[in-house]
């Protein structure tokens, strides 16, 4: 039987994805990449965790834990896939996909795999040295454990989208960089390193109109025990907000990231690969 | 004018077989803002057919070959390749194509087996009983020498290697029709002469059709069996290399010596002239040499002749070289 050819490239996207990944893993580069984020982050948490959070007496350095695997991963997730795209647009991977029958298919597909799956490595790599490094972590009932999967997959589902849309508005990779500082100070104001309960309500507003804040309130809701709930906004974990905001995200970030990265894929040509790379030597020399 | 003998290749102005061109473009036009780069394109290439579509940078080569790879929208004009319009090109229409892409720093991590073999899997499901898609990968890697390298990263391959896969690369889908642009741009000699048999393998083996835009001139006239020669925006010459040059400069140069002098002589009429030495000379004749106007005697005065705006006389030229 002849398998249909977009299912074939979707299974050939597959492949490519999990390949990608398997190069993540297999060079210096790239491992330092996940290390070094993450051991940062780490020491960060180590010097927190004699501080409480405000109003209790649990660890600040515990609290974060789970707050920053969501935030790092709502972060990475948007960062990475951002990135990747911008330069394999202008190192012509793009195009090679495009002179590809259903080339395009598969290239997504193995993006969205890879970058997912650097992402949950990454966070791998924060929370399981992490776990031995602060005390009072309570994932103790199969929901919880639930809540941590689901929260880990809707977020991946809405970020992703998000870096795509990002990295193919700009065909220079330079520029892609410029909308890291915003989503930077984005982190910051979601509450993933200190809770944003005494922040000024706009900026609370701000923050929860995103999706960094909400994976690390459901992170935080899978991974600390239940009474922590009466800190956060609103004194609950808001299990319904977070699901219905990282899965209006998820909708919108999926029907225009197609578009748009549709617009982007049509520009691409050899003449085009070919300008770009003479701007990239250009700033080498 | 005398009859000119056709070089075997040399594909007939009418496919024998009456199957569709490969490629079919008529007063195609292209225009950015308000710069005119294609002016009205008009050529035909037949199924195996190898064409070169020679021009000065700029003249635009490459905006013809990415309208018909579909990569870029045309202003204006028909086009055709392999039957379909590639501004709606799908696909299955994708599949039948190969494009050589000039490779930078992309799939750097991939080992050339495994990027052949994964790009492979997207023609499968296009093979046909004539054409068996993808091309086996191990035959693939051995056709274009790369076997002592299947195993090595892409980054780690040299200049010319990385090129072979490219090449490797555009011809993974077997396909029918192959583009290739500035191919041997940065190429050392070996290497260029290692890819010009993988281009003659391609065209007398596997009946490839190939357009192929360059600037170099050995290029065209060792590859193709046809040239385009492009030029403020359309095609003012097409014909062999043979043809092109008997028609821009009707001169020969005949040089012989006798007696340890050498003589020098410039003549429309070679044959003749040289009947006409033997009948004087004899035996006495040596080192005798006729040379014609290359390939790049023919394309200087042409693009000279162009820009200084004889455009018109040009093309009446070299519309008498296509019959």
């Amino acid at each position: 039987m002849r398998v249909h050819p977009t299912l074939m490239a979707a299974r050939a996207g597959l492949v490519r994805g999990g390949i990608e990944l398997r190069h993540t893993l297999t060079n210096t580069q790239d491992l330092w990449n996940y290390l070094f984020p993450n051991v940062v982050l780490l020491v960060v948490m180590f010097f927190m965790r004699n501080a409480t959070v405000p109003g209790t007496d649990f660890s600040l350095g515990a609290r974060n834990l789970p707050s920053l695997l969501g935030g790092s991963m709502a972060f990475s997730a948007m960062v990475t896939m951002k990135i990747t795209l911008a330069m394999e647009r202008e190192d012509g991977t793009l195009l090679r996909a495009k002179a590809v029958p259903n080339g395009m298919v598969g290239y997504l597909v193995g993006k969205v795999v890879q970058v997912a799956g650097m992402t949950v490595v990454s966070g791998l790599v924060l929370v399981v040295p992490g776990a031995f490094l602060v005390d009072g972590l309570a994932p103790d009932s199969p929901v919880d454990w639930l809540t941590l999967l689901g929260v880990v997959l809707l977020g991946l589902v809405a970020c992703l989208p998000l870096g795509a849309i990002l990295g193919s508005l700009f065909d220079n990779p330079r520029n892609v960089g410029v909308t890291t500082l915003p989503l930077m100070g984005l982190v910051a104001t979601s509450g993933i390193f200190y809770p944003i309960n005494g922040f000024p309500v706009w900026l609370q507003w701000i923050a929860q109109a995103f999706p960094i804040y909400w994976l690390g309130l459901g992170t935080r809701a899978a991974l600390l025990p239940d009474e922590m709930a009466a800190v956060e906004l609103g004194g609950s974990w808001r299990h319904l907000e977070t699901f219905g905001v990282l899965g209006a995200w998820a909708v919108l970030g999926l029907l225009i990231a197609p578009v748009v990265l549709r617009r982007m894929a049509r520009r691409e040509s050899g003449s085009t690969v070919a300008a770009r790379k003479e701007r990239a030597l250009q700033r080498i020399h | 004018m005398t009859v000119l003998e056709q070089p075997d290749r040399q594909a007939e102005p009418v496919d024998p077989a009456g199957r569709q061109p490969a490629i079919e473009v008529r007063d195609l036009r292209m225009r950015y803002g308000s710069t005119d780069v294609l002016t009205g394109v008009t050529f035909t290439v037949h199924p195996g057919e190898v064409i070169a579509l020679l021009g000065p940078n700029g003249a635009g080569k490459t905006t013809t070959i990415e309208i018909l790879e579909g990569f870029r929208m045309r202003s204006a004009g028909d086009v055709r390749v392999l039957g379909v319009d590639p501004a709606r090109g799908d696909e299955r229409w994708r599949a039948r194509l190969g494009v050589v892409l000039q490779s930078w720093r992309d799939h750097a991590k991939w080992r050339v087996r495994e990027l052949l073999n994964h790009l492979g899997a997207y023609y499968s499901p296009y093979s046909t009983s004539r054409i068996r898609r993808p091309w086996d990968v191990d035959d693939l890697i051995d056709a274009v020498g790369l076997t002592p390298h299947a195993h090595k990263r892409v980054r780690q391959l040299s200049g010319g290697q990385r090129r072979r896969l490219d090449v490797a690369i555009g011809i993974v889908g077997r396909p029918e029709l192959l583009f290739l642009d500035e191919p041997t741009t940065g190429f050392d000699p070996e290497a260029r002469r290692e890819f010009h048999d993988l281009v003659h393998r391609l065209a007398d083996l596997e009946q490839t059709t190939i357009l192929l835009a360059t600037h170099d001139l050995d290029e065209a006239e060792k590859l193709a069996d046809r040239i385009l020669i492009l030029a403020g925006g359309s095609i003012i010459a097409d014909g062999s290399a043979e043809q092109l040059a008997r028609q821009v400069s009707t001169e020969a140069e005949v040089k012989w010596s006798r007696r340890g002098e050498r003589f020098v002589h410039s003549t429309t009429d070679a044959t003749r002239f040289v009947r006409e030495l033997f009948r004087q000379y004899g035996d006495d004749l040596e080192d005798l040499e006729i040379r014609r106007a290359t390939l790049e005697d023919t394309y200087m005065a042409l693009v000279r002749e162009f820009e200084s705006g004889g455009r018109v006389t040009a093309l009446h030229t070299f519309r008498g070289a296509r019959r």
